[in-house]
């Protein structure tokens, strides 16, 4: 019965005591949830266009960021040193289609993934010899990315709002809005969703399918760009930013592995819920279920929806 | 074809390649010291300074001294990046050649290492980390964790809070004090001290565990703080764990004053990135800070202006850098004493036991090695393979970290009887557990 109490009444019962608490966990989640989707975004850029579950999406957050901070270190101003990380992302972009994508064209999708585990290997060991292992600051304030907070007071308590959270939750929206127009609206976007109907049939018609792999992987380099810079300013700038990419797994079962939308209202679901598990359910069980409860939410999601939120429902005819 | 040949070939290289440092390690002109380090992976950031500590005080007694009692110890890394499986593939790459003593750097590879060590004759050195009851040498002959268990430390840590509150442990009664920890081997190694004492004094503890994919993302845990308001942290972190948490508390409003994270979190890349927030941490120390000691002086000279180190100049002096120097002069001073005890220039890894089990680093050794006053004094017995020394307490000023305490010693009287327990409670679950069959030099047990 106590038990019954704790999962059913307690924790609404603390959402009513404490209604400041429960705007803060709402607002946490939904900052956590944009950052998410930044992440599903890259994965569901590239496995759109090439059909390849992109295992290296983790590493080049690292790698964009380290780029980012390494050029700041060697005396290149910020804004600069930005300019050029987006031109290395281009160029392991074209350096991924013509080594990687280009010889494996045709090669069961298993292949690609494979092979996306070797990128990964090497993004790791070309980062470390570059830029060393150590961890490195964000230069979050060089590139004019506010810090500090807002404290409002409301509903007989406060909510602290970070000003790096409004910028990323800025930020990362307009990304996805940006991206949401480029892939709707303009030429390359038709072409891109073409190729990712089928590749056969796009390269009938005369899209170039390398132009649009160093097209996808380029703008999944920006994406993890982006993402490099919001994570790292919460923490430090290391390798382990690559486990952020975990994150997206959840998302990426919830809105499906081909929906730009799915990785956005995804990325909000799993972010509000696990941040409202672990407040209010958590401490049932000794805290810590965060990292497992985003998955129990997507698979629930999954129950009803096998597809996903957006994904599309097949129907193969037997 | 070609190809296959050129597999086949490079394969077979390997191998013979493999076999030559075995024959190296035979040899009777070095000593094999394996360090199991990680400059890579989720946890560099704290495994970096540590590697180069250990690595450069290692390297300067080669260059300057010519090694150890006129032998050279042959520095090997292996890198586990902190995973339990690669530490032990690293121990079983080394233990047919015939090491000094296993430096496993990591609670959870200790764990998987302890039933190993008594079979294979190989000491494990795990400096104030590790399985806290392994201090007990009656029933873990040949596994070491000298200065402090964990246990220590969290009795230190309480110790310190209680003073804070105004002196001894009765202040704590009512108190609710949050443990924000690492959620594997290494962070809920001192819970059960933790319980106990609160159980004890009185007070409320609340958890906060943190699962390894979640280091980085800790804003839901800290707004449990916020809710849960406990009148002091203290933190068992690692890695970018560390960082995240003091900024994040920083971010909540959680007064940094009354959070104390325990030596495993005090390097200045755990402070640093939380910028001016971060003012006011506290964590637990029980090496120096600095690089003003001739032996780190030496250091420079012999090792890392010869281009022989990967330490870049400003990292000399800070805390994880000067923990693997510790680290290194505990395997250091312990190869002298094997080497007095037994009479041998090259000793093997039993003599090393022999040697970590009557370590005795005074304040007078300390000065006589250039570390003056660089830490603690340990003292290892063969009852006692820990020592149970004091720790200080540090406090991050936004800069750099300041010395803010005076030593604190653990409290051994109620940290003994437990560890005892908790040998007895291991051994009897690991059965059929090895009876120490070891003579002890020093008579203590």
């Amino acid at each position: 019965m106590h038990l019954l109490y704790s999962i059913f009444v307690d924790p609404f019962m603390q959402m009513g005591h404490a209604p400041d608490l429960l705007v803060q966990t709402l607002w946490d989640g939904l900052v956590s949830g944009v950052l998410y989707a930044l992440i599903a975004l890259g994965f569901v850029l590239i496995f759109k266009a090439s059909g390849v579950f992109n295992f290296a999406q983790g590493i080049m957050v690292v790698f964009a960021a380290l780029t980012l901070v390494g050029l700041n270190e060697h005396g290149v101003p910020a804004y600069v040193a930005l300019a050029l990380t987006v031109v290395v992302m281009l160029v392991l972009a074209v350096a991924v289609e013509r080594a990687i994508l280009r010889p494996l064209v045709n090669q069961p999708e298993i292949i690609l993934f494979m092979a996306t585990f070797g990128l990964t290997y090497v993004l790791i060991g070309l980062g470390e010899l570059i830029f060393g292992g150590d961890p490195k600051v964000m230069i979050s304030g060089e590139l004019g990315l506010p810090s500090g907070s807002y404290r409002i007071n409301m509903l007989g308590g406060y909510v602290q709002l970070q000003k790096i959270d409004i910028a990323a939750a800025i930020i990362a929206s307009l990304m996805v809005a940006g991206l949401g127009i480029v892939f709707n609206r303009t030429r390359i976007g038709r072409a891109l969703r073409a190729v990712a109907d089928s590749h056969r049939a796009a390269l009938s018609v005369g899209i170039s399918l390398e132009q649009i792999w160093v097209v996808v992987w380029f703008a999944a380099g920006v994406v993890a760009l982006a993402t490099g810079i919001m994570w790292g300013a919460r923490s430090n700038v290391s390798f382990a930013l690559e486990i952020i990419a975990l994150k997206a797994l959840p998302v990426l079962i919830l809105g499906g592995f081909t929906s730009i939308p799915g990785a956005i209202v995804g990325g909000l679901i799993i972010g509000v819920g696990e941040k409202m598990g672990e407040f209010y359910w958590g401490p049932l069980v000794g805290g810590g279920i965060e990292s497992w409860f985003a998955y129990v939410i997507a698979l629930v999601f999954l129950l009803f929806r096998p597809q996903g939120l957006f994904g599309e429902r097949i129907i193969e005819r037997l | 074809m070609r190809l296959k040949y050129l597999v086949l070939g490079a394969a077979v290289a390997g191998v013979i390649g493999a076999s030559v440092p075995a024959s190296e390690a035979l040899a009777k002109d070095s000593m094999l010291v394996p360090l199991f380090t990680y400059r890579t992976g989720p946890f560099a950031n704290s495994g970096i300074p540590i590697a180069n500590g250990m690595h450069d005080y290692l390297s300067m007694l080669n260059a300057r001294d010519g090694g150890i009692g006129g032998v050279k110890i042959n520095v090997q890394e292996c890198e586990t990046q902190y995973k339990n499986e690669k530490g032990v593939e690293c121990y079983d790459s080394f233990k047919s050649r015939h090491p000094l003593v296993i430096n496993p750097y990591s609670t959870g590879i200790t764990l998987a290492l302890i039933p190993k060590a008594s079979v294979d004759q190989i000491p494990i050195l795990s400096m104030a980390y590790g399985l806290s009851a392994s201090a007990v040498g009656a029933d873990f002959p040949w596994i070491f964790n000298p200065p402090d268990t964990y246990w220590d430390g969290m009795s230190i840590a309480l110790k310190y809070i209680a003073q804070k509150e105004g002196g001894g442990f009765d202040k704590l009664k009512g108190k609710t004090i949050g443990f924000i920890y690492f959620d594997g081997g290494y962070g809920r190694e001192p819970i059960p001290l933790l319980n106990d004492f609160a159980k004890e004094y009185g007070f409320n503890v609340k958890m906060y565990p943190v699962p390894p994919p979640q280091m980085q993302s800790q804003s839901g845990l800290w707004l449990g703080v916020r809710r849960d308001r406990p009148d002091w942290m203290i933190m068992w972190g690692w890695g970018a764990m560390n960082p995240t948490a003091v900024q994040e508390a920083a971010k909540t409003g959680y007064p940094l004053d009354h959070f104390i994270g325990v030596w495993w979190s005090g390097s200045e890349d755990d402070a640093r990135p939380a910028g001016a927030g971060g003012k006011g941490y506290l964590s637990m120390n029980f090496n120096a800070v600095g690089a003003n000691y001739p032996a780190i002086k030496d250091i420079e000279k012999y090792v890392i202006a010869k281009g022989n180190s990967q330490t870049p100049k400003d990292m000399v002096g800070e805390n994880f850098y000067n923990r693997g120097i510790m680290n290194a002069v505990v395997i250091a001073e312990a190869i002298r004493h094997a080497q007095k005890l037994t009479g041998k220039k090259v000793i093997d890894g039993a003599d090393m036991r022999r040697g970590l089990e009557t370590l005795k680093i005074s304040e007078q050794r300390w000065k006589q090695i250039g570390l003056a006053g660089f830490g603690p004094p340990i003292h290892v017995t063969c009852a006692d393979h820990n020592g149970h020394g004091s720790v200080y307490v540090q406090q991050w000023d936004g800069k750099k970290w300041v010395k803010v305490s005076d030593w604190i010693a653990p409290v051994k009287d109620k940290v003994m009887p437990l560890l005892d327990e908790a040998a007895k409670d291991y051994v009897g679950k690991n059965q059929p557990w090895p009876k120490r069959d070891e003579p002890c030099d020093d008579k203590t047990l």
